[in-house]
């Protein structure tokens, strides 16, 4: 019998695999899902099996409500919501993995084995951290945290402090393996560094914090497979492990920014001054534009390039970008969509927004595939996005986002900025973008603002 | 657990990392977004160590501790799958 769920384990393991490397391809990333899908019921039906599993009343009753909870949320959610889905969905990872832990500590103590007992200390310090830090970035993308850099004294020597606290209790709970209280501190402790990892960083670095909390809520999965000695949960926990970092380090990369950095909630002095200094700032005049003008500008433009950021999410002005889309098109205007790696909250925010608003994944360009076509495109316009069009990240070496890859929008012939208000972007600094020659300030709601500039575009 | 054992599993921790590695490095930017969320439901796969414990005999602290990690990783599971085929539901080719 052991033998045979061992082996349903190892074809769980298979399909996992096979669902990941599926994910890889819009084609057959549905299809993936499914086969991990199908990986997890294996499974999950395989452990109901086995012999240490002696009651199921315990097991129905939880398996429904999170069932319904988990399928309520999934279901309920707006495209627009997909970063704190992802965030609170990780925290439930996390906060499984802790739980295990912790019942596994009362199962066997007091006598645990060492090894064993380092897999329990990493499944708590990981599974508490995954999960408060999960909640700490579901409540900033929510709006119920402030999603501003926050800062304190001492902080980082607090963080490791605690983590010293951690590890030093988990050393001692090795010599002293009955101890329950150890285990409770260790838990308690890890929640509490959760929070604080999470609460400093800043709404734009989210992209950064979401990916790296993925990869530990698989790493958590992981420790536990390793309390359990049970190899699909290593396995699976492993894969999503290096999912997160890879997703993480790309994330870096598109802001030019070490992963240390950003954890430690970088972008520091920008981000904590009261905005930049007027004598240093960009500046000149901006020059404004209305609907009816901006639908004359691009009547006579063959090409369009779309930049949309995280302003166009908040707006939820997706449909409307798509009408503005469909409009352009109907007047034989080449319209492409260029997305920075890091606009919104989350990898891939933007496209999977455009997704929703049915605009094809042929049309979105990825940074580096497309920052060569500025200069020969008519009109760029950019909805919502700020600090990855900032021309100061290639010149000016003062600027905090400096050295940062952005997207080259002020090579094209006319930059079209919607945006609400003269507000900065998250950087706290002053855009040179808006005070360009050849660019034209486009106020008002991303939605209401296409809108108007569709139906001006369809009056022509 | 003898040294040996505990070693196959950190051969096999090992394995699985650069395994994934190599498998999502290729993926576009444009699934950044759904591999996430799918590969965020598998992690839900700590629901097999949460039946373990919820499925003791007897009631005990271990097993109220279980409850509430099948609850968790259920709803990781359910709402992971569910809401990256809605999403991928969206990625088509017209």
């Amino acid at each position: 019998m052991n033998i045979a769920i061992e082996i349903i384990y190892l074809i769980a393991s298979i399909f996992f695999i096979f669902g990941i490397k599926k994910l890889g391809s819009p084609k057959t990333a549905r299809q993936g899902n499914l086969f991990s899908s199908i990986g997890m019921l294996l499974a999950i039906v395989v452990t109901l099996l086995d012999q240490h599993v002696l009651t199921f009343e315990w097991i129905i009753i939880g398996g429904v409500i999170g069932s319904l909870i988990g399928a309520t949320l999934a279901l309920k959610i707006k495209m627009t919501g997909m970063p704190q889905m992802v965030g609170l969905l990780n925290g439930f990872g996390g906060g499984a993995s802790l739980f295990v832990a912790l019942s596994e500590f009362y199962k066997i103590s007091p006598i645990i084995p060492i090894n064993t007992g380092i897999a329990i200390v990493l499944s708590l310090l990981i599974g508490s951290v995954t999960f408060t830090g999960s909640l700490i970035a579901f409540g900033k993308l929510q709006g119920l945290v402030t999603g501003k850099v926050v800062k304190y004294p001492l902080q980082h020597p607090f963080n490791l402090l605690l983590l010293i606290l951690v590890i030093s209790a988990g050393v001692y709970l090795m010599i002293n393996p009955g101890n329950a209280t150890l285990v409770l501190i260790i838990a308690g402790v890890s929640l509490v560094l959760g929070v604080l990892l999470v609460l400093p960083i800043g709404g734009a670095d989210m992209p950064v914090a979401i990916s790296l909390l993925n990869s530990y809520s698989g790493i958590a999965a992981s420790t536990t497979g390793f309390i359990l000695e049970n190899n699909v949960l290593i396995i699976a926990g492993a894969l999503v492990g290096a999912s997160g970092i890879i997703l993480t380090l790309i994330m870096c990369r598109g802001m030019n920014r070490s992963l240390m950095n950003v954890v430690l909630g970088g972008w520091a002095d920008a981000g904590s001054s009261d905005g930049a200094d007027p004598t240093k700032g960009p500046k000149g005049d901006v020059k404004s534009v209305d609907a009816e003008e901006l639908a004359m500008i691009l009547e006579v433009a063959s090409s369009v390039i779309i930049v949309p950021g995280y302003g166009m999410a908040v707006a939820q002005a997706q449909h409307s970008v798509r009408e503005l889309m469909l409009a352009l098109e109907a007047k034989g205007i080449n319209v492409r969509f260029a997305i920075h790696p890091v606009a919104g909250r989350m990898p891939g925010h933007m496209n999977v927004l455009l997704a929703e608003a049915n605009v094809d994944y042929d049309k979105l360009f990825a940074l580096e595939d497309i920052n060569n076509d500025f200069s020969n495109t008519d009109v760029v316009i950019v909805i919502g996005a700020n600090d990855v069009v900032n021309p100061a990240a290639r010149h000016d070496k003062s600027s905090p986002i400096y050295g940062m890859p952005i997207l080259n929008v002020d090579y094209a012939k006319t930059v079209v900025i919607n945006k609400r208000t003269m507000n900065p972007g998250y950087a706290g600094i002053d855009n040179e973008l808006f005070f360009g020659d050849n660019s034209l300030m486009f106020f008002g709601d991303a939605k209401d603002a296409m809108g108007k500039l569709t139906s001006e575009i369809k009056n022509l | 657990m003898d040294v040996i054992s505990f070693l196959m599993l950190i051969y096999v921790f090992v394995l699985a990392i650069f395994v994934g590695f190599e498998l999502i490095t290729k993926v576009p930017p444009t699934l950044h977004t759904p591999l996430m969320s799918g590969s965020n439901a598998i992690s839900g796969i700590t629901i097999v160590g949460a039946i373990l414990s919820a499925g003791a005999e007897e009631f005990t602290i271990s097993t109220i501790l279980g409850l509430v990690a099948v609850i968790f990783a259920m709803i990781n599971v359910v709402g992971g799958y569910l809401v990256t085929d809605r999403m991928l539901k969206m990625f088509k080719k017209k």
